[in-house]
């Protein structure tokens, strides 16, 4: 820990790390994420059956993702605190605006037509719901109260209740975790946390009486998949398949013959963790996973480092979130969860959870790179 | 920032965040290790488990296709069938030199270079080893050429596939409609798991309508395949269940009378039985050839159908929306005797024209000088213009609309194929939301003779004539019996109307009316009602062509063609004991008693032609 401290205080004297301080971007956690996604380029590429057009379309998305990081880490982590109960508000009214007239894709309504390009209100609830809820914990003394605790429970509520009802269950797990997550670091205590998981244990069967018939089906899939091996159930058997075929060293890069989960439109983007594991093997998944580790270690470090405790509660939840990502999009390919439509985050294709996961960082970024001189 | 904390809360709020971020941190390590345990268990514990199944030497799930059910007409004469082809498949990651190899069979086989493209396409869209058709169902002479030298062709073999094949072609083709390849967009709609393994889907038409019947259920067997990717054993199979076959309720030979009773004309005629509601003719001419659609339609020969000015893909018994014209006047007649607005022996004075008050307008008669004093049944018989402004004008747009309704105007009928028009039955508040314009009384006299707003397809027409020859009853117009599932009803279906309650000697009044068009020396379709020992009921109709295509390559001839009326005929027989209900309309026809009447004439004469119980007289 002590080293990197070091490092932080003493940019490498080049050019680039000029370039990059006055950027106000963060090296180690940039470094990490640009090896993320050069990993995700050979990944897709392979995934994508070797499709160029996937590439270019991935490529401007990761290219604009990157840019909205480097200008968020610009702004003044005051201005997120300042905004974060604005944005919340704007965050819930397009969720209801979508609920009400959102267009219909796949059966969910996720969608809001802005006319030159269509926009997931769910996707920026992410991001709020934490500032929203660090913000308003961090107005009072920590650990937080009953009553603050009962106020932070609604607002995580609402968000998550709005996005299960499009139906988006991936999306709902990471927003609540994101809120959940705040809390945690707030202090929450360990005794009410254990109750809170008791008493959604208990909520299990008032849950699944309101799920639509799809989630049903892929919580029993997730059960017993070979029940139903050309239907449900095909996902699971075939990424297992994909995964334990690729043994320890893997069979190399484009040596995927089990993306004869062909049949998985899923293949590169929530299920693109398969083809990783197939190719690269044990020691490319680990490998995976310790970069991974590393980015979220930097982000908690991060965390550690903030000055006010907005700053905190924010930086170690977002830090916290990308984790929960990871851990449920990994979880559901080898079969230890069920199938919810979370993608392996900065590797799957899609553009949406890429934007707002780097917007993520580029707030954490701002955190970091705009101290103020305190004495002791 | 109300609150003032002290300096020894601060560092008790920051001492337990670092405790919490240690804390997370434990625990993010401990999920990430549990991640990790569990590939170890899948890529090391479990790695020659899953590395057998991966491998070619293996237990693959192969997808058992269902054999696509047959449609029958009514007779039993085969609609639709499937017919053993063999197509010829590459696999791209078997093959050293693709290019070289393509080039090599193109010539062997003389394949067009759109089919190679078709192929490249095709090919980039899928994995390298899956096996793509480059030919669909070769001719014996490919097959012959290509087995020669098949040994020196590795990764190309043929295989045996069943092709849909329609032998009727263009007569049915807007009935039956076709399967064709499942695009990306259909990929996406279809459930998966039924559609693993198979390469068509109903497109358009019953082949639409009925996919989930007629597609059965896909088995899949789990086959053990040695080093050589050939299977050695069936482990273990789910057969699949045959698509259902369907029996239409189509008469082919009756829809053959009436395709070719057209002629060269461009038009649409359609029959319902009347007791039961099916179908038995559905013709849309022209027609066009469906079984090019199901291995894939060469872009030029499509892009001539689609600019053909004929217009063959367009499905004028369901989709063509025309004028009624005077075919309307039964049934605003029959309004008026329910309404009591008018007795079926009250004569207007037909001086050849119409005025409103106060409108200097001419509302012109067909007949220049006009038919004199008629009754309600003469101004049917001759189709006076005039009596049935004036009965317009005295029930108003409201009470026609009302009525109207109930025979289907302006509603889809029901019918079980995709793409039904609703047709158009105009009213004020129709008027005001379209138009934004209020109701002008001119419009009422022209509605009253079919014309202006209303728009009727032909499949509407037959429903409301076999409705009104059943005597209010609802006919409603159906292509196949059974296998109506409850689900999949149509929800305009639900809103639809009960029977409408008529009294019998009003509608007995129309009914003789009509029989008069066909069989009264003054009738306007009196050619048709020779030789036969029973009575056709029936009424012409004319409707003006507003809208002509002014496409600049037609000429002076096509131009004077294009913009003759269309020729309408709705009728029904035998009068006394309706079973058939006939709808024609002849696109630049002329004359509905001329042109359209013939038709309609032939079909039934078949029909009850076919009846022994008809041949005597009662």
């Amino acid at each position: 820990m002590k080293t990197e401290t070091r490092s932080e205080q003493f940019y490498p004297p080049s050019l680039l790390g000029n370039i990059l301080r006055k950027l106000h971007i963060d090296i180690p956690l940039f470094v990490g994420l640009l090896l993320i996604s050069i990993l995700s380029f050979v990944i897709l590429y392979s995934a994508g059956s070797q499709n160029m057009d996937v590439l270019m379309r991935q490529g401007v998305r990761v290219g604009l993702a990157f840019l909205l990081m480097t200008a968020l880490a610009h702004v003044d982590p005051y201005q997120f605190k300042r905004y974060s109960a604005l944005l919340f508000g704007l965050g819930i009214a397009l969720l209801v605006a979508v609920l009400v007239m959102g267009q219909f894709g796949k059966g969910a309504q996720r969608w809001l037509d802005l006319g030159v390009f269509r926009f997931q209100p769910s996707e920026m609830i992410k991001i709020t719901t934490p500032m929203m809820i660090a913000w308003y914990l961090a107005e009072h003394a920590l650990p937080p109260k009953s009553k603050q605790l009962l106020i932070a429970g609604m607002l995580i509520v609402i968000p998550t209740l709005l996005i299960a009802k499009q139906p988006d269950l991936g999306t709902a797990l990471l927003v609540a975790s994101s809120g959940a997550g705040v809390l945690l670091f707030a202090g929450l205590s360990w005794r009410f946390m254990l109750a809170i998981c008791a008493t959604l244990a208990g909520l299990t069967p008032i849950l699944w009486h309101f799920m639509r018939p799809y989630q049903r089906d892929r919580v029993l899939t997730f059960l017993n998949p070979e029940a139903d091996p050309l239907g449900r159930g095909y996902h699971i058997i075939q990424s297992k398949i994909a995964i334990g075929s690729g043994g320890i060293y893997g069979k190399g890069w484009l040596g995927s013959t089990q993306s004869e989960l062909d049949f998985l439109p899923e293949s590169s983007t929530d299920f693109i963790f398969a083809v990783f594991a197939e190719e690269f093997g044990l020691f490319g998944c680990v490998g995976l996973l310790a970069l991974y580790l590393l980015i979220i270690s930097r982000c908690l470090y991060i965390a550690s480092q903030a000055q006010d405790t907005y700053s905190r509660l924010l930086a170690s939840s977002l830090a916290f979130t990308f984790f929960v990502y990871v851990f449920v999009n990994i979880g559901m390919v080898i079969g230890v969860l069920p199938v919810v439509g979370v993608p392996l985050p900065l590797v799957s294709y899609g553009g949406t959870s890429i934007v707002t996961l780097l917007a993520g960082f580029g707030i954490l970024m701002s955190i970091h790179t705009h101290k103020k001189f305190i004495p002791h | 920032m109300s609150r003032t904390y002290t300096i020894k809360n601060k560092l008790v709020e920051s001492r337990l965040f670092l405790n919490r971020i240690v804390a997370a941190f434990i625990l993010i390590l401990l999920l990430t290790s549990g991640l990790i345990v569990r590939l170890v268990y899948l890529q090391i514990v479990g790695h020659e488990h899953y590395a057998t199944l991966a491998k070619d030497n293996s237990i693959k799930i192969e997808p058992l296709v269902p054999t696509r059910g047959i449609i029958y007409d009514r007779h039993g004469k085969v609609l639709a069938d499937n017919t053993q082809s063999y197509s010829l498949d590459l696999i791209p990651e078997q093959i050293k030199d693709l290019d070289g190899t393509l080039q090599r069979l193109q010539k062997l086989l003389n394949i067009s270079d759109e089919k190679i493209d078709q192929f490249q396409k095709q090919r980039k869209r899928q994995k390298r080893f899956v096996s793509t058709p480059l030919l669909i169902s070769m001719t014996d002479e490919e097959l012959a050429k290509f087995a020669v030298v098949r040994p020196y062709f590795p990764g190309v073999d043929f295989q045996a596939r069943l092709v849909r094949h329609y032998p009727y072609a263009d007569l049915a083709s807007h009935v039956v409609g076709y399967v064709g390849r499942i695009n990306e967009a259909e990929m996406k709609t279809l459930p998966i798991a039924e559609y693993r393994g198979s390469s068509h889907v109903g497109k358009i038409g019953i082949e639409n309508t009925y996919e989930t019947e007629l597609h059965g259920k896909t088995g899949y067997a789990e086959i053990e395949t040695n080093v050589q990717a050939r299977a050695i054993n069936t482990v273990n199979s789910v057969l699949p269940v045959p698509g259902e076959n369907l029996y239409l309720t189509l008469d082919i030979d009756l829809q053959k009378t009436a395709y070719d009773a057209l002629g060269d004309f461009n038009g649409a005629v359609v029959a319902i039985d009347i007791k039961t509601g099916g179908v038995l003719v559905f013709v849309s001419r022209p027609g066009f050839d469906p079984n090019p659609f199901v291995i894939g339609i060469a872009n030029d020969a499509y892009q001539a159908l689609q600019s053909s000015e004929n217009q063959p893909l367009y499905n004028r018994a369901l989709r063509g929306l025309y004028p009624p014209g005077s075919t309307i006047k039964p049934f605003i007649a029959l309004a008026g005797l329910e309404y009591n607005a008018i007795s079926a022996e009250h004569k207007l004075f037909c001086p050849g024209y119409y005025q409103l008050p106060n409108v200097s307008h001419h509302y012109r008669d067909w007949k220049k000088g006009g038919h004199g004093s008629v009754a309600m049944s003469d101004a049917i018989t001759q189709s006076c213009d005039v009596y049935f402004y004036t009965l317009a004008s005295i029930l108003g747009i409201d009470r026609m609309h009302n009525f109207l309704r109930h025979f289907g105007f302006g509603e889809k009928t029901g019918i079980d194929l995709a793409g039904e028009k609703q047709g158009l039955l105009p009213s004020r508040e129709w008027k005001r939301s379209q138009h934004n314009q209020s109701w002008y009384p001119g419009e009422t006299l022209i509605t009253g003779i079919g014309q202006g707003f209303l728009q009727v397809s032909p499949i509407q027409l037959a429903k409301a004539v076999a409705t009104l020859a059943n005597k209010g009853q609802v006919v409603t117009p159906f292509l196949v019996k059974h296998a109506i599932n409850p689900d999949s009803v149509d929800p305009d279906m639900e809103t639809q109307l009960g029977n409408i309650e008529l009294k019998p000697e009003n509608i007995n009044t129309i009914i003789s009316a009509m029989v008069n068009v066909i069989h009264d020396p003054h009738g306007t379709a009196k050619s048709i009602g020779k030789d036969i020992n029973y009575q056709i009921a029936g009424k012409t109709g004319t409707a003006q062509v507003f809208n002509i295509k002014q496409d600049a390559k037609y000429n002076e001839n096509d131009i004077d063609f294009k913009l003759r009326d269309h020729a309408l005929f709705i009728s029904f027989a035998p009068a006394a004991d309706p079973k058939i209900a006939v709808a024609v309309i002849v696109e630049n026809g002329g004359h509905g008693g001329s042109v359209a009447a013939p038709i309609a004439g032939q079909v039934i004469k078949q029909y009850l032609g076919d009846n022994s119980e008809n041949r005597n007289p009662e």
